[in-house]
């Protein structure tokens, strides 16, 4: 005889140690099974598409650091992208290489934050997100060598980047690369590609067929992950991407497991990029001069790069003044949410923390 | 004063307690010495629940590349201190809709069985507080009542997080009290008796540890009693990341501050037992005759305590219907057959009159055979399932194609 119960319904947030923010999950549950699952957003919408309308292009770049505060340089990237494409402005090459190198380093380390988490939300108790975090403190060192700061970067410019690379730049980032990092991956996937409990407790669970991620637009290694291979940086190059030799990593089922080989294979193959990047370094000036609020021509533009969590695109229309008209940000933690029901439903609450944590959301792009 | 003829003779409680009650009548003696062993238990208790805190902080953080309190007095000893004085500070907030006396009363309360496990513990050869007969059997009752305290916790907060820990630990209690009964059947089969007591008494006489003849016994005790406790990783009662702070969610102040000293006191206990019954309590081959019986209990409870940090800073958190077939599908078999194994061999040697010095490594060195097996026959099983579970992504993708499983 079946037990008839009321459905339970459970608030997971906005206030929840799993929801990397302010996210509010709104479980209804039979038992601990999900047998439906709401989304709430909002809690952290701070206007950042109304704002940039009045503020002039350069200063809309401290903005996106804002946005996804995990990876500050490829929002950096995305907005002097498209400001630069509305304004036909050619950065130098040596402008070009730093952006890939600090892109790159960017998506290591926010790679770091997804692994850690997403093993910290299978239960392991801080441990290997500590350890995740060490890594990334290593990549903002860097980042503090270049531009002063470790979290909001505010480093590219418009036609270049804010400041040349230190000398000591180059051997720091290098002996990162070369061997800090591989000896430290290696090490970090024997403890947990394979774990038996990370498997039991991620294989299998939270799987988004490749024909229902294309179709929620997913992007990142949430589409990577079903198995689609698609990377802005592959199929609509820019800076010098065509130039790098690097892999699309992609799963075969799509399920978190998936997902987090996915992260972990792309961290390698940023280690890759940058190394190639650094060996390539040219010489000449980091940024060309650009009027302190330059103006963009009337128009508008779409233009995407990929960010640790998939395709960072910005739709921006300009009426001929130094700010822009409209300013749409199309953020990928927003979209690759929408298929957060139809992974979730079926579950249990324990694995819907887990799914949640290998869509690596961040709120802060959530919700803008 | 002839029991403390020299100042080391203090060392063994039954020596002060022999002093102080000498020359009393009868009913007054059997007080003072209740006493004495009660305040010599909650002394301990409580200076190791402290104690511990600090512990676990600094062994964690260095585990997971931290340094853990380090400000508050020499190598940050007097956290737990400071800690416990700011809980007491904090305002203990109920909830308006909970059960506010049951509520208040769950923290007190939950402090009581380890307290009474404690005492029937040995800690030297005079040296337990109460040498039951049944002493296996009251300390698995006691340790499951906690079970029920957290339960009253949780209910009486009408917090729908407490109430998901509640559950969780009412269902892990029902699996896993099964393995860990039949586990601890394994050592008071060989010794015939129920008495923690007679368990190292049977050990010292064998010269041996119930560890080497019932290494099956032992690793099914510490996995459930790891779940009995809620400890990682089997704390799902309180999973943060799952369900907040699970049954504790709604508490704060000292009420919350009591929960968490009676985790640490839970630890110990399960510590003390697997202790005596697997590693001779307060005997170690002859140790016993130069150190003080209780500072070897206190060791073995530390390495036990040990493992149980280790477990707790390496290893992420099984899911609700895991742990469960865990349990039922193969903690609850394993222990079966161990009782069968053990019921066997203990009849053959009783029955047969085998000289100890040979039956016992005979059959140590059977059941290490026979754990070494079912655990290579468990990781077949396993990894049956894992088989196809890549251990790299696919590379060499072709931009713009779906890739799917190669089966």
């Amino acid at each position: 005889m079946a037990i008839q119960a009321e459905p339970f319904v459970v608030n997971v947030g906005p206030q929840h140690p799993s929801t990397h923010g302010v996210f509010r999950m709104k479980l209804t549950l039979d038992g601990e099974r999900i047998v439906d699952a709401d989304m709430v957003i909002g809690y952290l919408h701070r206007s950042i598409e109304k704002l940039a309308e009045e503020r002039t292009w350069t200063q809309n770049i401290p903005f996106m650091d804002r946005t996804d505060y995990l990876a500050a340089m490829t929002g950096n990237q995305a907005i002097v992208l498209a400001a630069e494409k509305m304004m036909a402005i050619e950065p130098p090459e040596r402008a070009k290489y730093i952006r890939v190198i600090m892109a790159e380093l960017q998506r290591f380390a926010s790679h770091c934050m997804a692994v850690g988490t997403f093993v910290n939300d299978c239960g392991a108790w801080q441990t290997p997100l500590m350890y995740m975090l060490r890594e990334r403190e290593k990549v903002l060192d860097l980042f503090e060598m270049v531009c002063g700061a470790r979290v909001t970067l505010n480093y590219m410019r418009i036609g270049g980047v804010a400041f040349d690379l230190p000398d000591e730049f180059v051997p720091a980032c290098r002996q990162l690369i070369e061997e800090d990092f591989p000896r430290r991956m290696e090490e970090y996937a024997r403890l947990l590609i394979g774990n038996e409990i990370i498997l039991a407790r991620s294989r299998g669970i939270g799987v988004l067929p490749a024909e229902l991620a294309i179709a929620s637009s997913c992007s990142g290694p949430m589409l990577r992950g079903s198995g689609v291979a698609w990377d802005i940086r592959k199929a609509d190059p820019y800076d010098v991407y065509d130039r790098m030799d690097f892999e699309i990593p992609v799963g075969y089922q799509g399920d978190c497991y998936d997902r987090f080989l996915v992260r972990f294979e792309e961290m390698q193959q940023s280690i890759a990029i940058v190394k190639q990047a650094l060996d390539a370094l040219p010489g000449g000036p980091e940024k060309v001069d650009i009027p302190l609020a330059p103006m963009a021509p009337p128009g508008e533009q779409y233009s995407r790069v990929e960010s640790p969590r998939g395709e960072l695109g910005i739709y921006a229309v300009s009426d001929g003044s130094p700010n822009p008209y409209r300013f749409h940000i199309r953020s990928p933690s927003y979209i690759n949410l929408s298929a957060l029901k139809q992974m979730t439903v079926g579950h249990t609450v324990a694995d819907a923390v887990v799914i949640l944590g290998s869509i690596d959301i961040v709120v802060g792009e959530v919700d803008r | 004063m002839i029991a403390l003829e020299h100042f080391y003779d203090a060392r063994d409680l039954q020596n002060i307690v022999e002093a102080v009650t000498d020359g009393m009548n009868e009913q007054l003696a059997y007080v003072v010495a209740a006493l004495l062993g009660c305040l010599a238990i909650l002394g301990f208790v409580g200076v190791t629940a402290i104690i511990n805190i600090w512990i676990e902080r600094r062994l964690i953080a260095r585990m997971q590349v931290r340094l853990g309190p380090n400000r508050v007095g020499p190598m940050g000893l007097l956290q737990p201190v400071a800690d416990a004085l700011k809980l007491i500070q904090k305002e203990v907030l109920v909830p308006r809709a909970g059960d506010r006396f049951i509520f208040l009363v769950a923290p007190l309360l939950v402090f009581i069985p380890p307290m009474f496990t404690f005492g029937v513990l040995p800690f030297g050869e005079n040296m337990a507080f109460v040498d039951l007969d049944v002493a296996v059997l009251f300390v698995i009752a006691f340790s499951s009542i906690t079970t029920l305290l957290i339960f009253m916790a949780a209910w009486s907060s009408n917090n729908k997080y407490a109430l998901f820990g509640a559950m969780r630990v009412i269902a892990m209690l029902v699996s896993y009290e099964v393995p860990l009964v039949l586990a601890a059947m394994g050592p008071v089969i060989f010794a015939e008796s129920m008495s923690l007591q007679d368990i190292v008494e049977f050990q010292k006489d064998n010269w041996t540890l119930l560890l080497l003849i019932q290494p099956l016994a032992f690793v099914i005790f510490m996995l459930s009693a790891t779940a009995e406790i809620n400890r990682s990783p089997f704390d799902l009662a309180e999973a943060e990341s799952e369900i907040v702070a699970g049954y504790l969610t709604e508490f704060s102040g000292m009420k919350w501050g009591l929960f968490y000293a009676v985790e640490l006191v839970n630890a110990l206990t399960a510590s003390g037992i697997a202790a005596t019954l697997f590693l001779g309590g307060w005997w170690f081959f002859g140790l016993e005759e130069y150190v003080p019986g209780w500072m070897i209990v206190i060791g073995k409870i530390y390495l036990f305590y040990f493992v149980f940090m280790w477990f707790r800073g390496t290893l992420p958190r099984l899911r609700m219907d895991q742990l469960m077939s865990f349990a039922w599908k193969y903690l609850l078999p394993l222990a079966l057959l161990n009782v069968l194994i053990a019921g066997v061999q203990s009849t053959l040697w009783a029955r047969n009159d085998w000289d100890e010095a040979v039956a016992f490594p005979i059959f140590g060195l059977i059941n290490v055979g026979l754990i070494g097996l079912l655990a290579l026959a468990f990781g077949r099983l396993l990894a049956s399932s894992m088989a196809e579970a890549p251990r790299r992504a696919h590379l060499g993708a072709q931009l713009g194609e779906i890739y799917r499983s190669p089966a």
